[in-house]
């Protein structure tokens, strides 16, 4: 592989983390549930992930399991946030205190620990075309499901009676309750759906991305997932876009230590995060587009009462 | 009566409701006829739409049965009662603005969405209820979206229609139209149970009406043979109290409030944007601006109030006691005797958690409430039971938080509070907004009687009657215009409907236009 | 039978003491259930969470180290919460303060004036107001989320923070160690007591709990921030300033955590270093909230953390307990008293079975 076709490879890697975790906020959020705990579900999720991979050797075991366990912690968010009625931004925050906290207690043996990198697949004849070939058709199995994923996902909430069914709650729930849907469940199901993703997501970065586990290795990517939302106004393939951004933004420091550019790591670092706070200003300014693209009850706490 | 047959389609048998303070429905009988017309009569909180919320299964009774056609049946949801023929249109629409008309519908019913808008366009036809099933809801008129939600009910096997206050969001033209829709349904046996608080409406359109006191059944008459003297005095308890209008000369002075050429794009793609607003209200009068909501009220209301500052606007566009305000904040203007008392009480008029002494600081703060900054506990306490004892605000003292106040008594408070400020400039959006008749009463007078002390008064209101009774001029607003000055006592109810439906020149009333500023 | 939460027409003061002692009470609980999958022993790790932090004195004194900063961020973060302000980034504030503070000595190295350390006050103080300033700007003009700013900001300060310690401000005596010299001593806080690390800084937060109490209860300032917070509109309709309100809590949390950086640099650490936050601004959450975001609460919640942070350092001794545990329990005693506050506002409904026989809808 020549330097430029790994490093657009390694985007589209990196570029996975970020889209996975971000459609499953996507979700949540279009039922009008703001999850903050992403970071810290991908946490747990990448530790249980690298156990159970590093102890059997079975990548899909490690992957099914990661989801689980990233289900299972947004379901506590859920519980909190949906049913208990919390302040949806508190518990997000509470949720991932918890998870950053048990991911760093189940991998305490297996700190620096490493596991064999699973081969991608490559696609007969596409694959050997020059610089497209390694890019697009010698990714990993879940880099082509995760793209796959997002056309489900946008063709499903914009074209199907379930993905209305999912808007409408997020619009409006006391409309939503009127007309008989079953607000409380749709929400703790998209929510769930949305931890199962984050779930996938931290598992692909501690077993395929980087296949090691090191504590605290998230490092701010389930945050960065939950600007995506805002980057792509609640929209798939900006959603998707965005994500690509971000993966190639993340490896500026392979980039620059290739090219042997003299800039701080440091700055490079950063860069992930200065480039969020940028677009989330540059974006966020388009009140108008916020206001017709944002669930309008996303936030909010809904007490199922029938009056407004 | 249109039916002979003699099994009530819907019964209810001593239903009970039990809300934490009330008693929403207290025992209540209730026989609905198939292919009839009956009407739920009753004063705001009377408890009439906590019953149609039983009847559609969106809440559970605390005791009592319900029967469909002589069966007991468990209405546990809505969509139990959409099975047995059951649709309601609610006051406040269950539309999604951010779908289409045919998309809104196939969220409750089967089908393709193509069949789906064949269907809809079918039905339009059929009732009169046109509507285009590709638009979006949020471009919709209040009126279409009423249509939108009875052709929702009418795509399933109807039986029963629940309607909750349908008119008080259509012009009088439109009443018309939907009253030929809701007789061409009886006659195509459909049952419908309307609710209001409009006396001549009932009588003019129900077959039965069954009227609702304090959460009781105080009667079920055939309201054709009722005078309307008669039903006010079932519905709460003795005759509709009136106002007493004193009519003085409007002095000559100059205006308090002016708004000269005022524009204003909205940039919320939901909202309304206006043009070309002229207004003025001088001491001593009380102009009223009349419309459907939805037409840029809202957004009139806040660049007035101060509560939206537009840039845009030169800083004499807008002008209080001939001062240039447009720039000023919602604290400046009222600083300089300007009051206001918005349409919600809840969350704008005053902060629901908080206790009533907390909510006079909201706008009465700079009435010796403050010492450097610091809250003085005592005056604050004083301006608001003087407010309680004055405008007769039933609670539990100043330290009732403002949420355990019925809507009329937090009304009567924030109005209270707002005229404890002694203003020279008063403006309220919707005084009477779910206010019992007494306190609507009460307030009514109360305007009146700050129009003879010779300040000057802005209400906007949907209530017709109500402007018909208290204003000396009326404006109507129509997609986010505003008509020309109209006479109060040279208009009939149809002149003011023209002009909400944008009709404007076939007003018989536009040659007074000139007469008035 | 089924439950529901029905509105409460008046909130329960009495839920609201029972809170933070239920969430408490449920974390312990819970807690023990881990421990026991740990296989570890319950009773010895409780006893040194919360009793041999009061062993000794030099201990008692450790707890109230720990409690300064934790009290002086928590305040300050519960009047941006209660105007709905999400700084959730003091941590970042913090390290820019402690940044700041630390260019003093640094930079005047062989100084044995007595303006260091005000200098260092003051320079703290503005070093967390500036990085927050940035999340204020952002949000006011461009309508930026300040959660994800505040956070993100984190991040950066931390990466400021290691290019300084890893180059122009590493300590050349310092074997390589990614840390700035040792502050003389005109540039730290006297102690409180001789052979302890607490220090007089402990009056800052202290002075500044008064100050928050008198501000939010006694204040007009404070009602203006609570209506904004509370009902947004309402606060507009009053006129008072959105803007204002985020600028004046995102100003004070950065004043109150770039305060907090300076007095560790200035204090127990005694120069800059990596771990110069100890967490704090994320345990300043935890606190904000289990002190129900009042100046009173916080003060009790803020001392529960700080027994709780050096009972981690003991059962991490006693019991081989990892750090990571403490944070476990934070998430878990966060997680309770969210859930239990549902109580406040609402009360359990026992929604009862309808009284007729069921009859078939079909039927």
């Amino acid at each position: 592989m020549s330097t430029l076709e790994f490093f657009l490879a390694g985007t589209l890697s990196a570029a996975t983390i970020f889209l996975l975790a971000a459609l499953g906020e996507l979700v949540a959020e279009k039922s009008g549930v703001l999850n903050l705990g992403v970071e810290g579900t991908m946490a747990i999720s990448a530790a249980v992930g690298f156990v159970v991979t590093f102890e059997t050797g079975n990548h899909l075991l490690g992957f099914a399991l990661a989801g689980v366990s990233g289900m299972l912690l947004s379901l506590v968010f859920a519980v909190i946030a949906i049913s208990f009625l919390a302040n949806q931004v508190a518990s997000g925050l509470a949720v991932g205190i918890l998870g950053l906290g048990l991911s760093a207690l189940i991998g305490r043996d297996y700190e620096s620990r490493t596991i064999a990198s699973t081969d991608g697949i490559s696609i007969p004849y596409l694959s050997e075309i020059p610089l497209i070939g390694p890019v697009l058709f010698q990714q990993n199995i879940v880099v082509y499901l995760t793209f796959a994923l997002a056309l489900v996902i946008g063709f499903t909430l914009t074209h199907t009676r379930l993905g209305l069914a999912i808007r409408s709650t997020g619009e409006n729930p006391h409309a939503a309750q009127a007309l008989g849907f079953p607000v409380f469940l749709i929400r703790y199901c998209a929510v769930a759906f949305g931890g199962l993703l984050s779930g996938f997501a931290g598992a692909y970065a501690s077993t395929i991305y980087t296949p090691l586990w090191a504590d605290g290795m998230i490092a701010g990517r389930g945050w960065i997932a939950v600007a995506l939302v805002v980057f792509g106004t609640w929209k798939t393939g900006r959603i998707a876009f965005g994500a690509m951004l971000f993966g190639m933004v993340s490896l500026g420091e392979l980039i620059a230590q290739s090219m042997g550019a003299n800039i701080p790591s440091q700055l490079l670092s950063s860069l992930p995060y200065i480039v969020t706070i940028v677009v989330l200003a540059l974006i966020s300014r388009d009140t108008v587009r916020m206001r017709l693209h944002a669930p309008f009850s996303l936030g909010e706490v809904f007490d199922g009462s029938e009056s407004r | 009566m249109a039916s002979s047959n003699t099994t009530p389609l819907l019964s209810l048998r001593n239903i009970t409701k039990l809300y934490p303070t009330v008693i929403a429905n207290d025992k209540i009988n209730l026989d609905v006829m198939p292919s009839s017309i009956h009407a739920i009569l009753g004063e705001n909180g009377a408890g009439k739409s906590t019953l149609m919320k039983l009847a559609y299964g969106l809440i559970e009774a605390d005791e009592g049965e319900i029967f469909w056609q002589g069966k007991p049946v468990d209405l546990r949801n809505t969509a139990a009662a959409r099975k047995l023929g059951i649709g309601m249109v609610f006051q406040h629409f269950s539309l999604f603005e951010t779908l289409s008309v045919v998309e809104n519908i196939s969220l409750t019913m089967p089908g393709s969405r193509k069949a789906l808008s064949a269907k809809i366009i079918e039905l339009g036809k059929r009732y009169k209820l046109d509507v285009n099933p590709e638009a979006s809801v949020h471009s919709l008129s209040v009126g279409e979206r009423q249509r939108v939600e009875i052709i929702r009910c009418l795509l399933q096997d109807l039986k029963l229609l629940i309607l909750d206050e349908p008119t008080s969001v259509l012009p009088p033209q439109h009443i018309r139209s939907l009253f030929d829709a809701l007789r061409t349904l009886r006659d195509n046996k459909v049952a419908i149970l309307y609710i209001s608080h409009k006396l001549e409406e009932i009588r003019e359109l129900c077959d039965t009406a069954t009227i609702l006191r304090a959460g009781k059944v105080t009667g079920t008459v055939n309201p054709n043979e009722k005078t309307a003297k008669e039903l006010a005095t079932l519905m709460i308890g003795h005759d509709v109290p009136s106002v007493e209008a004193r009519h003085t000369q409007r002095t000559g002075n100059d205006p308090l409030l002016t708004l000269s050429s005022v524009s204003f794009v909205n940039h919320d793609p939901f909202g309304t944007s206006l043009h070309n607003i002229n207004l003025s209200v001088h001491s001593g009068e009380i102009v009223g601006i009349a419309g459907v909501s939805g037409n840029g009220q809202q957004e009139l209301c806040r660049l007035i109030s101060g509560e939206h500052i537009d840039k845009q606007l030169a800083a004499n566009a807008i002008e209080m006691m001939g001062k240039p305000v447009a720039h000023l904040g919602a604290a400046a203007r009222r600083q300089l005797g300007f009051s206001f008392v918005p349409e919600e009480r809840l969350g704008r008029g005053a902060v629901p958690p908080m206790p009533l002494a907390k909510n006079a600081l909201l706008t009465a703060f700079e009435h010796g409430m403050l010492n450097k900054g610091f809250l003085k506990k005592k005056a604050i306490e004083q301006y608001t039971e003087k407010c309680i004892e004055d405008f007769d605000v039933r609670c539990g003292g100043p330290d009732a938080t403002a949420n355990s106040l019925s809507g009329g008594n937090l009304q009567k408070y924030i109005v209270g509070r707002e005229l404890m400020l002694a203003p020279k400039l008063l403006f309220v959006s919707q005084p009477t907004w779910g206010v019992d008749i007494g306190a609507a009463t009460a307030i009514r007078q109360r305007l009146l009687d700050l129009r003879e002390a010779g300040i000057a008064i802005l209400v906007v209101s949907e209530e017709l009657e109500e402007l018909f009774e208290i204003t000396d001029r009326m404006h109507v607003i129509n997609s986010g215009t505003l008509s020309p000055s109209l006479v109060t006592a040279q208009l009939t109810p149809n002149d003011i409907g023209e002009y909400m439906i944008g009709n404007q020149n076939a007003s018989a009333n536009s040659a007074e236009t000139a007469h008035a500023i | 039978m089924q439950f529901k939460l029905e509105r409460r027409v008046e909130y329960s003061k009495k839920m609201l003491i029972a809170t933070p002692i239920i969430a408490i009470v449920l974390s312990i609980l819970v807690s023990s259930v881990l421990l026991a999958i740990l296989n570890k022993p319950i009773l010895l790790t409780m006893h040194s969470f919360f009793i041999a932090p009061f062993d000794n004195f030099y201990s008692i004194t450790e707890i109230f180290l720990k409690f300064g900063p934790l009290l002086l961020i928590a305040q300050a973060l519960a009047v941006g919460f209660r105007a709905k302000v999400w700084n959730i980034g003091a941590e970042g504030q913090m390290i820019m303060g402690a940044i700041a503070a630390s260019a003093v000595p640094v930079y005047f190295v062989d100084s044995t004036s007595n303006w260091l350390l005000p200098a260092m006050i003051v320079l703290g103080a503005l070093g967390g107001i500036a990085w927050a300033s940035i999340a204020a700007i952002l949000k006011t003009r461009y309508n930026a989320n300040e959660i994800l700013v505040t956070l993100m900001l984190s991040s950066i300060a931390l990466q400021i923070l290691y290019y300084l310690l890893l180059g122009p401000w590493k300590d050349p005596m310092g074997f390589n160690f990614p840390q700035t010299v040792m502050f003389q001593d005109e540039a730290l806080f006297p102690p409180m007591f001789s052979g302890v690390r607490l220090n007089v800084s402990i009056f800052i937060p202290i002075a500044f709990t008064i100050g928050i109490w008198l501000f939010m209860e006694k204040h007009f300032g404070g009602f203006k921030l609570v209506v904004g917070g509370l009902a947004p509109n309402a606060a507009t309709y009053a006129g008072f300033s959105a803007k204002k309100a985020v600028w004046s809590s995102l100003l004070l949390a950065g004043f109150a955590a770039g305060i907090a950086g300076m007095s560790e640099v200035a204090g127990p650490i005694g120069q800059l270093q990596r771990s110069v936050t100890s967490g704090y601004g994320y345990s300043a959450i935890i606190v904000a909230y289990l002190g129900a975001l009042n100046p009173i609460g916080i003060v009790f919640a803020a001392f529960f953390l700080s027994v709780l942070q050096i009972g981690g350092d003991v059962a991490l001794v006693s019991a081989d307990l990892p750090i990571s545990a403490v944070h476990v329990f934070q998430g878990l005693l966060l997680i309770f008293y969210l859930s239990a506050y549902a109580f406040v506002n609402y009360r359990f409904h026992i929604v009862r079975p309808t009284l007729q026989p069921k009859a078939n809808l079909t039927s």
